[in-house]
């Protein structure tokens, strides 16, 4: 019932004790073999986003087993491992939002690089026994709900949307996060992109200031009032709703076809997203909204972020080699754990961003 | 008592007595230092918002608008509601177990009255999600609100969500209860007998020797383990932060959402990275802990008043 997502790397195929024998062999045989420049393992120390831990901390045990790097990281949530990044405290951030220009800026050690691992989606789940068939909303529909101009279940505009279904009288109930969170900067992010309204009000951020509504922490507690409450709605991240079988919202496009959220719809955003990028983008877009008839509209990339000129060359090279295979190897464990995958053309684009930072320039 | 003056002490007498004096005065220091950073870290958001900090419900982060009001009102309003409930409960207990249980009965209650107070916070709070709040929704709050037409009151007016400042307040009640009743069974336990048996000679019967000789006697103890308890509900973030709501709006109503200080903190500062919204929770912090320092000057100035008009 209450599953954190923290958790679930529990049920990843490789047993963990079984992953730390094979670290410890690769270790060992590394030390014994020993040449000079090898025996140095350079552990590398991230720290930041909850959101992708399932996926990073696969990536890191996998990683461990195969080059015998050892990396630590601390899901603290973003905003600690943008603070800890631009202290110089962690060798690569991790974050649900891109950093603003302001943040850049405070950043001590340079120019910091933003490299999308892995996309996540936030799904709109709902408790109305009524609807036979999953609900269809668009995002100004959605942006007056939460906006609490829309308070009741058979609103001729919700009506016009999910033609047949015999919508109830009954108040709608907000749901949202209480928490700062990724999750809630991905939805309002969505908002205020698909509704005017929404974006003159309370705009994009982790944490907004919500019109109505409960706040409920993490997304057990959104998932839980939901759950509960009947006529209430509210967003968490797609894992979260997959592996619950929460009810979810179709979402109305920017191409105006409606799309449930699966793998595919959520990379297919980020590949119609990805081609109207500039040649020397930064990737510290946003991919909510995204054109295209099979994309779907609440999507975003997660981001490791790193120093472009790190001070340790050894360093260095341990995480350039670590993105080329996140960015590679990596992208295929991500749906198994209900993250979509990159668009391979990103991916390739990415690998030659990482191939600069090898060179360390 | 022993002498202050070292004179003819030995070597040894002297490091022991400045070690020690050095460990006495780590602590007062440390909470100095502690003070001192949250005021210097919150200094920014409250010389931006002076008074408005504390009165303005507006908490936005986009904007970079930041009154706490709403969480001040909810830990006053969420710990003194948890007391009110706990306080009866709580003597009720400790009087039953020292005056009234068979020997046989004693140890065991007690001791699942103790093991309340260890039972981790986050543990309340999923049973809360779980179990408290449905039952508040579904039958709590509607026999409030229609049985006992309370509903017209401000006070138990509005939807009944489930997630609530009652909701919060009771959850604190069964936090703080064991405090309360544990310290107060021990004040009881610790009344002389003489001071029983002198009422039972006068011919009192044993509620009246309870209630004119025994409670007056434990009362500033009594005070003490409240205190106790206040202190643990002001504090408590984890439970409080999954059944309260989290609306930072100020509502007269119990069936309203609310939030409190310590939630707040928890549940913005990990993803908080403007500088002016960490300043803001660090003076949300700043706050909590004068707010926790008057509190426990007042309870002590009470206690230390009970004790002096029991000797006089």
């Amino acid at each position: 019932m209450v599953i954190r997502r923290g958790l679930d790397i529990v049920t990843t195929p490789l047993p963990e004790q079984l992953v730390r024998l094979r670290t410890l062999a690769a270790v060992l045989g590394f030390s014994a073999l020993g040449t000079a420049a090898n025996a140095q393992s350079v552990d590398l120390t991230g720290a930041g986003a909850t959101f992708p831990y399932p996926i990073y901390s696969k990536w890191f045990s996998d990683y461990a087993t195969t080059a015998g790097v050892r990396i630590n990281y601390q899901s603290i949530g973003s905003g600690g491992g943008i603070r800890q990044l631009s202290e110089q405290t962690v060798d690569f951030g991790a974050s649900d939002a891109p950093m603003s220009d302001a943040e850049l800026a405070k950043a001590k050690g340079g120019k910091v690089l933003h490299f999308p691992t892995v996309l996540g989606a936030v799904v709109v789940t709902y408790n109305l026994a009524e609807a036979t068939k999953a609900l269809r909303l668009s995002g100004a529909v959605l942006g007056d709900i939460f906006l609490g101009k829309i308070t009741k279940w058979n609103d001729s505009r919700i009506a016009a949307l999910n033609v047949g279904v015999a919508l109830p009288a009954k108040d709608i109930l907000v749901v949202h996060r209480s928490d700062g969170s990724g999750t809630s900067f991905i939805f309002t992010d969505y908002l205020t992109a698909a509704s005017t309204a929404w974006a003159a009000g309370p705009g994009k951020g982790k944490e907004v200031q919500w019109p109505v509504g409960l706040g409920g922490k993490g997304n057990e507690g959104v998932a839980g009032q939901v759950r509960q409450i009947a006529g209430s709605i509210g967003y968490v991240e797609l894992a979260y709703a997959r592996q619950n079988k929460l009810a979810y919202a179709e979402l109305q496009n920017a191409s105006g076809a409606f799309v449930a959220p699966t793998i595919e719809a959520i990379t297919e955003a980020a590949a119609a997203a990805a081609k109207t990028l500039e040649k020397d983008t930064d990737y510290r877009v946003s991919i909510v909204n995204a054109p295209g008839k099979k994309a779907y509209p609440i999507s975003s990339f997660t981001w490791l972020l790193v120093y472009e000129k790190m001070s340790d060359p050894a360093k260095a090279k341990k995480i350039a080699d670590f993105l080329k295979y996140a960015l590679s190897e990596g992208q295929r464990s991500a749906p198994a754990l209900d993250y979509a995958p990159l668009p391979s053309s990103v991916a390739k684009q990415l690998q030659k961003r990482v191939a600069a930072l090898a060179s360390g320039r | 008592m022993p002498s202050t003056s070292l004179h003819g002490a030995s070597a040894g007498d002297r490091i022991y007595r400045f070690a020690t004096t050095a460990f006495a005065l780590s602590i007062p220091l440390l909470l100095v230092l502690l003070g001192v950073e949250v005021a210097v870290a919150a200094w920014p958001a409250l010389k931006a918002f002076k008074f408005s900090f504390l009165t303005s419900s507006d908490w936005d982060a986009v904007n970079g608008v930041f009154g706490a009001a709403p969480a001040i009102y909810g830990t006053i309003v969420s710990s003194a509601l948890a007391l009110v409930i706990a306080t009866p409960l709580a003597i009720g207990v400790a009087i039953f177990l020292s005056e009234f249980a068979p020997a046989w009965l004693r140890q065991p209650v007690a001791f699942f009255v103790d093991l309340l107070a260890a039972i981790p916070s986050v543990v309340y709070g999923l049973w809360g999600i779980f179990v408290l709040v449905p039952l508040l929704r579904e039958h709590v709050m509607p026999f409030l609100a229609d049985r006992l037409h309370l509903g017209n009151t401000p006070f138990f007016s509005g939807p009944a969500y489930g997630p609530s400042m009652l909701a919060a307040g009771l959850i604190l009640a069964i936090m703080v209860l064991p405090y309360i009743s544990s310290v107060t069974r021990e004040v009881l336990m610790a009344v002389p007998r003489a001071q029983r048996e002198a009422a039972l000679a006068l011919g009192a019967t044993r509620w009246e020797m309870i209630r004119g000789a025994v409670l007056p006697y434990a009362s500033s103890g009594i005070m003490g383990g409240v205190i106790l308890g206040l202190g643990r509900a002001l504090g408590e973030t984890m439970a409080v932060t999954m059944v309260i709501g989290n609306r930072h709006e100020i509502s007269a109503s119990l069936f309203a959402p609310g939030y409190t200080m310590a939630s707040l903190i928890a549940n913005e500062f990990s993803e908080a990275t403007n500088d002016m919204h960490l300043s803001a929770l660090m003076g949300v912090g700043a706050v909590l802990l004068a707010i926790t320092l008057v509190v426990n000057i007042i309870a002590r100035w009470l206690v230390w008043r009970v004790q002096r008009q029991a000797r006089a």
